[in-house]
């Protein structure tokens, strides 16, 4: 089989597991920090593929030395990291974490804790739970499943996640470790490799047109004519999805069937 | 030396409304939940609760006891959103100041080592900030001059947590994979109250298992209980996982006032932890 015909069977799903697969591309012998399912199937297919050295943990305290399927138990457990460890590892920097947004500005701020005035939200979420500290400690990316105004905001109502302007206004000990490596959505994959540190477009997943990006997205975003496409899965981490790390198929639960 | 062997009614005995206290577990995870029902069978409220918040949080802030909440989440884990706390964040019902988890931890850490703060990097840049401006920054006197977050310490007039065992005089051991920061919440308390799954002789404590599990010692704890299922509908590991089925319940309940009525009528209502856990059971049973 060759890639070609990869990029022919493959599922939007299946493309999004692979853009946040490349998420932790070359980052060594740090822990992969998933949040939802999308991003837990790439990191495991990352560690089975061109990263091999990076650690993951079963979701509770301890570190596995192997890599069951998204859901199953790990058999081998290789170290232990709590939640005073694992906050102290944060710190530390040897880590890199894919969190989810509520909302998401053009500069990467993030928010996870509610919608509305702070002082009495319309929608009250999770809290800001780990988002500052991880985005001043240790590399970020984000995963959207579901592309639209409502989480691309022009500006997110509480400040979790820092974003570049927000890290710069805050001097160089905000700065100092600060980095946002991507985000992915259902609809392509984003950076902030520009001069005033806003998103731009890396690639669009196949079958996404640029009016859809700028449809689904609440500020300007460039989208230049011929955007790259997304890279399709080879037969290899084809096989590795749909066979060994997601074999009852959870991605199609996140990510809409295109 | 006598002992310190209490039942979870007498611990809340000794809690006075406008206490600060502090909730040990995490999420939907270990919850001193058998003392969180003795609270809401007393008269104890204005409560400033300091927590790693789940269900306790959510029971308290559902009964009114909640003045002021210092926390960095709310959440039921498998069920992300906590109901009770999120209706009462949308009607204002009490105060929150909302920490970074890296930043609860230094608090609790400060508290425990009597210091008036820690620095952290966490929450320079965000929001915590601006919606806590008592916050401080200190500037480091070495040559890196660096800018950090001054954490005030999280001190509390009493702490509430819930082990696998202890003894009857104070020393407690969990035997899952996490000990959260039941430790530090003890320590950093003026009074520490630990709840158990079952008391045993201090010998047997490491009987089968190692020292390295003794998380909380005498030193720090004023009074124990034996509570069997203390924590449920929370886990606790390795004893019993979260009982997923009840906690659904109990999130679908809280979505109306009638349903909310409902079940605290139901399991909530009774005179003791023995009602409850009967409550429970029979609930079960209809399920099947």
């Amino acid at each position: 089989m060759t890639a070609t015909t990869g990029a022919a069977t493959a599922t939007r799903a299946e493309y999004c597991v692979v853009a946040c697969a490349e998420a932790w591309r070359g980052d060594g012998e740090v822990l992969a920090s998933p949040m939802g399912t999308v991003p837990s199937i790439a990191a495991r297919l990352a560690k089975l593929t061109f990263a091999p050295d990076l650690l993951l943990t079963d979701g509770e305290a301890l570190l596995i030395g192997d890599v069951p399927a998204v859901g199953a138990r790990s058999a081998v457990t290789e170290g232990w990291l709590p939640y005073r460890r694992h906050l102290t590892m944060v710190m530390g920097g040897r880590r890199h974490v894919m969190m989810g947004a509520s909302q998401i500005d053009r500069f990467g701020n993030q928010n996870i804790s509610c919608v509305g005035d702070w002082r009495r939200p319309d929608r009250q979420l999770l809290g800001v739970r780990g988002a500052p500290v991880n985005t001043l400690n240790n590399p970020v990316s984000y995963w959207i499943p579901r592309h639209s105004p409502r989480v691309f905001v022009e500006r997110v109502d509480m400040i979790c996640g820092v974003g570049y302007d927000s890290a710069a206004a805050a001097g160089p000990s905000a700065t100092r470790f600060h980095e946002l490596r991507r985000v992915v959505s259902d609809l392509g994959v984003f950076d902030f490799a520009t001069p005033d540190r806003t998103m731009r477009v890396v690639s669009l997943h196949p079958g996404v047109t640029p009016e859809e990006v700028h449809d689904a997205t609440g500020f300007p975003l460039p989208l230049p004519d011929g955007a790259p496409r997304t890279r399709p899965p080879s037969p290899d981490e084809l096989r590795l999805i749909r066979e060994v790390v997601d074999p009852s198929a959870l991605r199609d639960r996140e990510v809409r069937a295109r | 030396m006598s002992g310190k062997v209490m039942t979870p009614d007498a611990i809340v005995g000794r809690l006075e409304s406008g206490m600060t206290l502090g909730i040990g577990g995490w999420g939907s995870r270990r919850k001193p939940m058998a003392l969180v029902r003795a609270l809401l069978r007393s008269d104890v409220r204005d409560l400033t609760v300091v927590a790693y918040g789940g269900p306790d949080v959510g029971l308290l802030a559902a009964a009114g006891r909640i003045r002021k909440l210092v926390t960095a989440f709310v959440t039921l884990d498998s069920i992300p959103l906590e109901p009770h706390f999120r209706a009462a964040r949308e009607r204002g019902a009490f105060e929150l100041v909302e920490l970074d988890e890296a930043m609860f931890m230094q608090g609790l850490t400060a508290a425990a080592q009597r210091l008036p703060f820690l620095p952290v990097r966490a929450g320079l840049g965000s929001d915590v900030l601006r919606v806590n401006p008592s916050l401080r920054t200190v500037t480091s006197p070495y040559a890196d001059g660096e800018e950090l977050v001054a954490v005030p310490a999280l001190r509390m007039d009493a702490a509430l947590v819930h082990l696998n065992r202890a003894d009857a005089l104070g020393n407690a051991q969990y035997l899952g994979p996490d000990p959260y920061f039941d430790d530090l919440f003890c320590e950093a308390a003026d009074t520490a109250y630990v709840t158990c799954e079952r008391i045993v002789g201090t010998a047997e404590l490491t009987r089968d298992a190692a020292s390295q599990t003794l998380l909380v010692s005498r030193h720090a704890v004023t009074g124990v209980a034996e509570t069997p299922r203390g924590a449920h509908f929370t886990s606790c590991a390795p004893d019993y996982d979260r009982d997923e089925a009840f906690q659904k319940e109990y999130a679908t309940a809280a979505r109306t006032p009638e349903t909310w009525g409902d079940f605290s009528t139901r399991f909530l209502a009774g005179t003791g932890e023995e009602d409850y856990h009967l409550a429970v059971e029979a609930w079960h049973k209809e399920q099947r």
